[in-house]
């Protein structure tokens, strides 16, 4: 079952310019490495001893993955993956 | 009520609910109307707390200079405070900003030095850092890093929310710099643990993310992720879907942000329904919608809407 994965233009080098590609995995953690197995160097941008890079934040379906299970959190069918740099905010 | 001077009328917002929203009796929303405030938005309390702890340590003299880098509402409120005061204020701002803004800033007598769109808020708070090394002599409050900042919600806004609603248990506010939620987080830690803390940050066109590397990213020093439990990222689509359902059920007329902000509140409440749990959920309202009505976000479809802020620091 496929998961979209929107990848930013700064890792789309690793998707052969890509915007979006699908992946599979039961939780964000197999979903990473089941990307990594189809655009090699991915994981390596996004992870850092087991946690989520600093100036990486991973979204499901809006929500950061920090606070809801980290790289366990459970992926479904249907389910959106949003992958982007950390930022400043906006009108602050 | 009365106030020796607009400087001092600063806080004390109202707090309104939302009959209209509220899923039910159980589950209801409350809006912090924080454009009741002196400049019209939320950041005139960090200024103000900002400039009293500089003035307090001596940073801060008569004739000073003071840099900010500030896509909007914190310069604007620095820029009123400064005046009052007798500071110069200089403000580093991202061109990709409402007209309004720059013209509000000019109002209060602010001088305005124009970062580049591409890297938004990251190249502005680059260029004013690299300003204040040239400038030794000037101070730079630094929002994203000044405890003050945060202090300003732990001693204002969060006791203002529990003294009138003592039942609350979920406040959702807008994540920039995080000061809103870094202090408001810590006072409910401390005084009603149980209050469940819900950040909502703006989701912007791909420019705004351009960076040439991904150490180029930028945490706010302030952060502490302890102090919050959940954290949503709200594109500009259903921003403006909330804006316009906000002012059609409730007549709260609301800034882009705030619609971000609204929508991670009714994700939230539908939740907390869904749980069959009671929840008095407070939001944000961090300015009113004057300042954005240029960008197009006010009018058309939604469709419409979001095409034409794409490429905006819409919040």
């Amino acid at each position: 079952m496929a998961i979209e994965v929107r990848i930013p233009t700064i890792l789309r080098n690793f998707t052969g310019g890509e915007r979006a590609v699908d992946a599979d995995g039961a939780n964000v953690g197999e979903l990473i490495d089941n990307l990594e197995s189809n655009h090699e160097g991915l994981k390596e941008r996004l992870i850092e001893n087991d946690e989520v890079r600093r100036f990486i934040n991973i979204y499901v379906n809006d929500e950061d993955i920090r606070f809801s299970g980290g790289l366990d959190a459970t992926l479904g069918g249907g389910d959106t993956v949003v992958i982007l740099p950390a930022v400043a905010g906006g009108s602050f | 009520m009365r106030y020796d001077s607009l400087i001092d009328s600063v806080g004390n917002t109202p707090l309104v609910g939302l009959p209209t929203l509220s899923p039910s009796a159980d589950v209801r929303l409350w809006a912090k109307l924080e454009d009741r405030n002196p400049t019209g938005s939320i950041k005139d309390r960090a200024a103000l707390w900002m400039i009293a702890r500089a003035e307090k340590e001596g940073l801060l003299r008569p004739g000073c200079t003071i840099l900010e880098p500030t896509s909007g509402n914190t310069g604007i409120s620095l820029a009123m405070i400064a005046k009052l005061r007798g500071y110069r204020m200089v403000c580093v701002m991202p061109e990709n900003t409402s007209i309004e803004r720059h013209q509000l800033l000019e109002m209060w007598g602010a001088e305005i030095v124009s970062s580049s769109a591409a890297g938004g808020s990251n190249e502005a708070v680059r260029v004013a850092k690299r300003m204040a090394e040239e400038h030794p002599d000037w101070v730079m409050l630094y929002q994203y890093g000044n405890p003050a900042n945060a202090d300003a919600h732990y001693e204002s806004t969060a006791p203002e929310i529990l003294a009138d609603l003592p039942t609350v248990t979920h406040f959702v506010g807008g994540l920039g710099t995080t000061g809103t939620l870094m202090g408001t987080g810590r006072f409910f830690r401390e005084h009603k643990p149980d209050v469940r803390i819900v950040a909502a940050e703006p989701r912007y066109g791909e420019i705004v993310y351009g960076l040439r590397n991904l150490d180029e990213g930028f945490v706010p020093e302030l952060y502490d992720a302890t102090l919050i439990d959940a954290r949503f990222s709200v594109g500009p689509r259903d921003a403006v879907r909330r804006v316009r359902e906000l002012i059609e059920a409730e007549g709260i007329f609301v800034g882009i942000s705030t619609g971000a902000i609204l929508h991670a509140a009714l994700a939230q409440a539908a939740k907390s329904v869904k749980a069959g749990v009671r929840a008095d959920i407070v939001f944000v309202v961090c300015d009113g919608g004057w300042k954005y009505l240029s960008t197009g976000a006010y009018g058309g479809t939604i469709d419409e809407a979001e095409q034409k802020l794409d490429g905006q620091l819409w919040a």
